[in-house]
C-alpha cells in the first residue's frame, strides 16, 4: 500500500503521459469540474424550470401529451375562486408569518446576545424546531390542535378556567388559517434568531460605547445603532424566509390538506392537488408559473427596500 | 435555622440597599432576560415533548385527560413502538430514507467541491458568473419545480424509485453547498497551492492533497447539512413515490399511517419520534458545525 502511494506521483512526473497532461490543461479541468454541478442543476433544475413554464401553456394530463393552448389556463385561473383564495390566503400566509418570525426571532436574537451561563447549550436547543422534519413536528401540531384532546384547549378550559368549551382549531377557516400561521412562526423562529444571532455579534462594542458616553438611551442605541447595523443581513434572511414561507408546501399538507372546505389551500398545495393528485398538469404547472411574479415581486420588494442603503452607497464597506 | 437564614438575607438587603441600581439591574435581568428566554424555551421545546409523551402513553391515557393528568405519563408502554417497528414497513422506510439521504449528500458533495474549487481556485474568466448562476438557483424553491420534474423523472424511467430522489435531491444541496465551500476555500492561503504548483504536483493532486485535507470542517458542515435536508425533504418524494416500501419517513407516516377517522395518535407520535431522532442525534454531535456553516453561509 505504501509503496504505491510513494512511488505513483514520481512515476507521474517522470513520464507524464497524455492523460496526466491533460488533467493539468486549465480549460479542460476547469469544464470537467464544474460538469456534475452544472449537469445536474441543468438537468433537474433549468430544464424543469422551463418545462414548468412550457407545461403551463398545455393541457397537459398524467399519461397524455398535451397541446399547445395559449393562455387558456391563466384565464380559467382568473376565473376560479380557489385560486384566488388561494392567492390570498397564501399573502396573508407570508405577511403575518414573516413579521411574527422577524418580530419574535429578532427579540430570541437579543435575549440570547446577552451573557448568561449555558449559552452555548440554550443556542443548540432553540435551532431544534428548524432541525426536525417539518412534516413530523407538524403532526406534533396537528394533535396539539385535536378538536378532542387538544392540550391548548385542556390547559384553557380545565386548568385555568378561561373558556367553557374547547376550541375548535382546524374545523373553520379562520381559526385554521391562523393555527397553521403559528405553526410556520413556530418553525422559522430559530433560523431568523440564530441567523440575526450572528449578524448581532458581529456589530462593533465600540460603537455602543460611543453611543452610551453621548448619552443614548437603550431604545436610542437600538433604533440607530443595531437596526441600521443589521440591515443588510436582515434584507437577506427575510428574502429567503419570504420565498420559502410564499411557497410553503408540507406545514399545509400535513396539518389540513387545504381543508377546511379549501379555505387554506396555498398556491402551492393547490398546485398540488390539481397537478399531482388530479393529474391535471398543465393547470397545476399554471399554478406554479403564478407564484413566479409573486416571488419576484416579494424578493424584489424585501432585499431593495430592506438594503437600500447598501446599494446606494454602492460597496463601501462589508 | 430560619433564623439565622432571615439574618443573613436581612444582612444581604441591608447591604444590597445602598446599591440599589444592582439589585434593580438583578431583578431587571430577570425580568427582561430569563423570563421571556424561558418562555421563548418552552414553547418551542413543548412540541417535541408532547410528542415524546404521547408515543410511551397507553391509548387510555391519551384519550381520557378527566381522570390522568396529561402532562405526564402513570404507565408507560412501548407498544405504539412495537407495532411500528414489527406491524408496519417502518425499518423499511427509515432504511429507504438513509439510503437516499446519503447517496444525495455524497452526489451533492463531490459535485459541489469540484465545482467550488473550480470557481474559487482555477479563476477561468466568467467564474463570478458561474457561482452566481449557481448560487441563483438556490432561490427557486421546489413548490414551482415539482410538477414538470415528475414528468422528467416519468420519462427517465425513473418513477417510484428513490435513484429519482438522489438525483433530485442536489438541485436544492448543490447550490448550498457549493456557496459553502467557495467560503472555506477562500480562507485557504493560495501560498500553499502556489508552492506546491512549483514543486511540479498536478491541479488534481494539489486539490486532493492539500485544498481537501484543509477544507474538512467546510466538507463536513455541508456534508451534515445536506444529510439533514434530504432527510427532511417532503413534497418530491410525496411527488415521486407512489409505493408503500419505497416512502421516506416523512411521507410514510404521513400517507400510510394516517388511515381513517379514529387517528392512531400513539403510534403516529412515536413515527415522529422516531423519524426525528437521527437527524436530532446527528445534530446534537455537530451542533458548532451546524450553527457555523448556518451563520457562515448567511454572513457570506
Amino acid at each position: 500500500m505504501s509503496v504505491t502511494t510513494l512511488s505513483s506521483p514520481v512515476l507521474v512526473q517522470r513520464q507524464p503521459n497524455w492523460l496526466v497532461r491533460l488533467f493539468d490543461y486549465k480549460p479542460f479541468l476547469v469544464a470537467m469540474c464544474l460538469a456534475p454541478a452544472i449537469g445536474l442543476l441543468g438537468v433537474f433544475l433549468t430544464y424543469p424550470l422551463g418545462l414548468g413554464i412550457w407545461l403551463a401553456f398545455t393541457d397537459t394530463t398524467i399519461g397524455r401529451k398535451g397541446e399547445f393552448i395559449g393562455l387558456e389556463n391563466f384565464q380559467y385561473l382568473l376565473t376560479d375562486s380557489l385560486w384566488w383564495n388561494a392567492v390570498f390566503y397564501s399573502v396573508v400566509y407570508t405577511a403575518i408569518a414573516t413579521f411574527g418570525k422577524f418580530a419574535l426571532g429578532f427579540w430570541l436574537a437579543l435575549l440570547l446576545n446577552n451573557h448568561f451561563p449555558f449559552k452555548s447549550l440554550l443556542r443548540a436547543i432553540i435551532l431544534l424546531p428548524w432541525i426536525v422534519p417539518t412534516v413530523l413536528s407538524a403532526l406534533a401540531f396537528w394533535w396539539i390542535y385535536d378538536p378532542q384532546f387538544s392540550i391548548i384547549s385542556y390547559l384553557l378550559v380545565d386548568v385555568l378556567h378561561w373558556r367553557t368549551s374547547n376550541i375548535d382549531f382546524l374545523g373553520s377557516p379562520w381559526p385554521a388559517r391562523f393555527s397553521l400561521i403559528a405553526a410556520n412562526i413556530w418553525r422559522g423562529i430559530p433560523f431568523v434568531a440564530i441567523s440575526l444571532l450572528a449578524g448581532l455579534q458581529t456589530i462593533s462594542p465600540s460603537l455602543y460605547e460611543a453611543a452610551m458616553l453621548d448619552g443614548a438611551s437603550a431604545w436610542q442605541r437600538f433604533r440607530y445603532i443595531t437596526f441600521p447595523m443589521m440591515m443588510p443581513i436582515l434584507a437577506i434572511v427575510m428574502t429567503f424566509s419570504i420565498i420559502f414561507t410564499f411557497t410553503d408546501f408540507q406545514l399545509v399538507y400535513a396539518i389540513t390538506r387545504g381543508g377546511p372546505g379549501n379555505s387554506t389551500h396555498l398556491l402551492a398545495t393547490l398546485a398540488f392537488q390539481r397537478g399531482i393528485a388530479g393529474g391535471e398538469l398543465g393547470e397545476g404547472a399554471a399554478i406554479a408559473v403564478s407564484m413566479i411574479p409573486f416571488l419576484v415581486f416579494a424578493t424584489l420588494f424585501s432585499y431593495f427596500g430592506l438594503a437600500r442603503r447598501k446599494w446606494q452607497q454602492g460597496e463601501a464597506n462589508d | 435555622m430560619t433564623d439565622t437564614a432571615a439574618q443573613a438575607s436581612a444582612v444581604a438587603d441591608a447591604k444590597a440597599a445602598p446599591d440599589t441600581m444592582a439589585w434593580d439591574s438583578g431583578l431587571r435581568r430577570l425580568m427582561m432576560i430569563y423570563l421571556p428566554l424561558g418562555c421563548f424555551v418552552l414553547i418551542l421545546l413543548f412540541p417535541f415533548y408532547w410528542m415524546a409523551i404521547t408515543s410511551f402513553k397507553p391509548n387510555a391515557e391519551l384519550m381520557n385527560y378527566r381522570e390522568h393528568n396529561p402532562f405526564w405519563i402513570t404507565s408507560p408502554t412501548l407498544a405504539h413502538i412495537k407495532h411500528l417497528l414489527f406491524d408496519t414497513a417502518y425499518p423499511r422506510w427509515l432504511w429507504t430514507t438513509m439510503l437516499v439521504a446519503i447517496g444525495a449528500t455524497t452526489l451533492s458533495l463531490i459535485a459541489s467541491t469540484l465545482a467550488a474549487y473550480a470557481i474559487e481556485r482555477l479563476r477561468f474568466r466568467g467564474s463570478p458568473y458561474v457561482g452566481l448562476g449557481i448560487y441563483m438557483a438556490y432561490l427557486v424553491p421546489p413548490s414551482i419545480l415539482f410538477i414538470p420534474l415528475a414528468t422528467v423523472v416519468v420519462q427517465f424511467g425513473l418513477f417510484d424509485s428513490p435513484l429519482a430522489l438522489i438525483l433530485v435531491y442536489p438541485t436544492f444541496l448543490v447550490p448550498f453547498c457549493t456557496w459553502l465551500l467557495i467560503g472555506y476555500f477562500k480562507s485557504i492561503p493560495y501560498e500553499l497551492e502556489e508552492c506546491a504548483l512549483v514543486d511540479g504536483a498536478t491541479r488534481l493532486q494539489i486539490l486532493r492533497r492539500i485544498t481537501l485535507p484543509l477544507a474538512v470542517p467546510g466538507l463536513i458542515s455541508a456534508g451534515i447539512f445536506s444529510f439533514t435536508l434530504s432527510w427532511n425533504e417532503f413534497i418530491y418524494a410525496l411527488a415521486f413515490i407512489q409505493s408503500g416500501a419505497n416512502k421516506t419517513v416523512p411521507v410514510a407516516i404521513l400517507t400510510e399511517l394516517v388511515t381513517g377517522d379514529v387517528y392512531q395518535w400513539g403510534a403516529l407520535m412515536a413515527g415522529s419520534l422516531l423519524g426525528s431522532l437521527p437527524v436530532a442525534i446527528f445534530y446534537s454531535l455537530f451542533v458548532d458545525y451546524y450553527v457555523s456553516s448556518l451563520t457562515g453561509a448567511v454572513k457570506e
